[in-house]
């Protein structure tokens, strides 16, 4: 699904802050992506987006290399792939309907086709009585399960999640890796950035991608 | 779906039964706040407005260069100069027999001796005794505008019998004016292009500031799996409906300009100077025609605006890496 060979990444002239980064994602996967703060672990979700190029080496997602895609392709993979922002990036124009909604909408589906499936998972994270409400006036928490309701509404192949249980009470970060562990059971491949052990504890099967020093360890 | 068997349905439990949930319409994911609307509307209502003036001011010069061509055109002039030894009677019943029997002649009328004189009334004052001084005949030859005319033949046929006449088609005239035209027309034309190009660097300079402001809001789209396309297009609608109300206006204030001066020339046309002028500009007011025109200028406007946007904002985003 997803496959890193060699990676290095630097910024203009400096030095590289990943260097020779090579996993493998399987689809039907979970793991925990892991490292101290500044490892790098957004940085890496980026390259796996396609959203940044690496300096060298080889990325492939969905079986297609990454170096020889057009735009128009990634846009195309990057509709198999949910993401979860750290911060978020809710619209703030926009209510918590129209923000999960957004992926639908960029496809140019008819929103009769969708609505019924938007009001379902909203209410399903619980934000059923915030559909009309514009995200500065939600709290964190529900900011977060916004941005997730957001990632899963297109059913995606690979569901990225950078630090999703950040701005959340324990209980509640509980409860969204279950939501998660729900997802990986019907089929998705689930990779959660995190530095929170004990949220890694709770799933103690999971693998763990360990980023330090720009370097990549595996732990299955 | 998953989330609809799970059990993490009872977990989050806090369901409402919103069944008028759904988007609002027609709300735009580039937020109409972010973009400096208000100036750039100003900026293309001006536009417009100057635009607008350019082609109908062109309109009408040309309108006007048309009637006095089709007028001057229509007529020829004979001058039968008096010359000793000649009966001037006898040579104007000549050249008007000599211009009736050509072909593509409609009418031919001979000014008398009094009204030859009455014609140098404005120059030389009333109470004269002109009576000894050699005033030429003029002889007004009206065309047939459905037959053409062999001026050449024409000339030879009165020269043959009057040999001391002049013939004037006006051609100096009518030479001068399609100069005078051509000429307008294409400055008008200069004008106009510059406004519109003018109005595009306008519009691009707001195009980029809206996409600097909306930085985050382009990179979350295409996160999500929006295309190139999709985001120029966002852009474009916007950009449209601020063209559309600048072009608006400036039409708008355009036509509101043109309906008041054709107002003022048709109230000063009862002066004397009003009609000199009306002879000389025409009558300030434009057609339906022109009206129209400035109409399509406006919409132009605002398509133009539009696609201008699109087409920056599509360039940007596809050199983006």
């Amino acid at each position: 699904m997803v496959r890193f060979e060699n990676v290095g990444l630097r910024y203009g002239m400096g030095n590289e802050i990943l260097k020779d980064i090579s996993f493998e994602i399987e689809p039907h996967s979970f793991q925990f992506l892991t490292g101290p703060s500044g490892a790098g672990k957004t940085t890496l979700m980026r390259l796996i987006l396609l959203s940044l190029k690496p300096t060298r080496g080889l990325i492939s997602l969905f079986n297609r290399d990454a170096a020889e895609l057009s735009k128009d392709q990634i846009t195309d993979l990057r509709r198999r792939v949910g993401v979860v922002f750290q911060d978020f990036r809710l619209l703030d124009h926009l209510t918590t309907y129209e923000n999960v909604a957004l992926p639908l909408r960029v496809q140019g589906r008819d929103e009769s086709a969708y609505r019924a499936e938007v009001v379902e998972l909203l209410r399903w994270v619980g934000l059923g009585d915030h559909m009309h409400v514009l995200p500065p006036v939600l709290s964190g928490g529900e900011k977060q399960r916004a941005a997730i309701a957001r990632a899963l509404i297109v059913r995606p192949e690979l569901l990225l999640a950078d630090e999703p249980t950040g701005n959340v009470d324990p209980t509640l970060a509980r409860r969204l890796l279950r939501l998660f562990a729900e997802l990986h059971k019907s089929g998705t491949a689930v990779v959660i950035a995190t530095h929170d052990l004990a949220l890694m504890d709770q799933f103690e099967t999971a693998r763990r991608l360990v980023l330090g020093d720009g370097r990549l360890h595996i732990y299955e | 779906m998953i989330y609809a068997q799970s059990d993490e349905r009872r977990d989050f439990g806090r369901f409402a039964d919103d069944a008028s949930a759904g988007m609002r319409k027609d709300v735009p994911l580039v937020p109409a706040a972010s973009i400096a609307g208000r100036a750039l509307v100003t900026v293309v209502a001006i536009m417009t407005f100057l635009a607008a003036l350019t082609a109908g001011a062109a309109m009408l010069i040309a309108h006007s260069a048309d009637d006095w061509r089709g007028q001057v055109a229509r007529e020829m002039t004979i001058q039968v100069r008096p010359e000793t030894g000649r009966d001037l009677d006898a040579d104007v019943t000549a050249a008007v027999a000599a211009a009736r029997a050509a072909p593509g002649i409609a009418d031919v009328y001979a000014y008398s001796k009094a009204q030859s004189e009455a014609l140098l009334t404005p120059w030389l004052g009333t109470g004269l005794d002109l009576s000894e001084l050699p005033v030429p005949r003029l002889i007004v030859v009206k065309l047939d505008p459905k037959t053409s005319l062999d001026v050449a033949a024409l000339r030879k046929a009165v020269l043959d019998k009057v040999p001391n006449a002049t013939i004037d088609d006006h051609r100096l005239w009518l030479e001068r004016l399609a100069v005078m035209a051509g000429t307008v027309v294409v400055i008008a034309f200069v004008v106009f292009a510059l406004v519109m190009l003018a109005m595009v660097l306008a519009v691009g300079f707001a195009t980029r500031g809206a996409m600097a402001g909306n930085r985050e809001i382009i990179d979350v789209l295409h996160l999500v799996g929006a295309a190139d396309g999709y985001i120029s297009r966002q852009f474009q609608r916007h950009f449209f409906r601020l063209g559309l109300r600048g072009g608006l206006i400036g039409g708008g204030a355009a036509i509101l300009v043109f309906l008041l001066s054709s107002s003022i020339s048709a109230l000063m046309r009862a002066t004397a100077g009003g009609e000199q002028i009306e002879a000389m500009f025409g009558s300030f007011s434009l057609s339906a025609n022109g009206y129209g025109v400035i109409a399509l200028i406006a919409a132009a406007v605002a398509v133009t605006t539009g696609l201008v946007s699109r087409i920056i904002v599509f360039r940007h985003l596809r050199g983006l890496t």
